[in-house]
């Protein structure tokens, strides 16, 4: 049966660029204000999960080839990774820290190692919610 | 006085979700479900933005993006469903 549905594909190719930069945005707005790794990787995959819905399975995976299983890996490898790079420094285990930098273009700028932290938990989230959604919906076939 | 016409809304968007949940609860047909939880989603998204007036703070506007987003996927999600029978495809035969 085929369905006219023009305007779905329209919008989404415009709202998922709106959707993950909202989702960066979030991510980087992290330690100070709401926002945060936890939310931001919702939001990138809620993003992903819209591209899932207005096209198919095949098609996406054409285009994204990730195994997202691999990616929740990689993300928690990355987050718990950082937890035992303070150890390198004497410093008890998950010890953060902080400093000031001169950057060319942004001027004076706060780097935290939690932004590295936390771009681990937004891979492990993205990860496990697309694989979750995937996994669902490949059941009904089966 | 612009408190008592804030609380006012508030109280006017509360009985407006009260009967779309009336709808949803009732409804005969699943589209009208579909569309009083887009209401319902819409009706909280009012809600917050007056909330976040009355305690004069903005931390409340990044959650009024992101209900907005949920709204509009699980809205096409449903009429997905409703129309298909099947909300993540396979492979589109289109």
């Amino acid at each position: 049966m085929k369905i006219n549905d023009v305007i779905l594909r329209t919008i989404t190719r415009i709202i998922v660029f709106i959707i993950l930069t909202f989702g960066v945005y979030l991510f980087l707005s992290g330690h100070n204000t709401p926002g945060g790794g936890f939310i931001g990787g919702l939001v990138l995959a809620s993003a992903i999960v819209l591209l899932y819905l207005t096209s198919d399975i095949e098609s996406i995976r054409k285009s994204l080839p990730f195994d997202f299983k691999l990616v929740a890996a990689l993300g928690v490898l990355l987050a718990t990774g950082t937890g035992f790079g303070s150890i390198l420094f004497g410093v008890p285990f998950m010890s953060q820290t902080f400093a000031y930098f001169e950057l060319p273009i942004f001027g004076k700028t706060e780097l935290t190692t939690v932004t590295i932290f936390e771009a681990g938990v937004v891979l492990a989230v993205v990860g496990v919610v697309v694989t979750i959604i995937l996994s669902m919906s490949e059941s009904e076939e089966a | 006085m612009i408190e008592k016409i804030l609380f006012t809304a508030l109280a006017l968007f509360a009985i407006s979700i009260l009967i779309a949940l009336y709808r949803i609860i009732k409804g005969p047909t699943t589209p009208d479900r579909a569309v009083a939880l887009d209401m319902i989603g819409v009706n909280l998204i009012s809600v917050i933005a007056i909330v976040s007036i009355v305690l004069k703070t903005k931390a409340f506007l990044e959650a009024i993006l992101i209900l907005g987003i949920l709204a509009f996927i699980s809205t096409i999600a449903i009429s997905k469903y409703v129309e298909r029978g099947v909300i993540i495809e396979r492979k589109s035969d289109n």
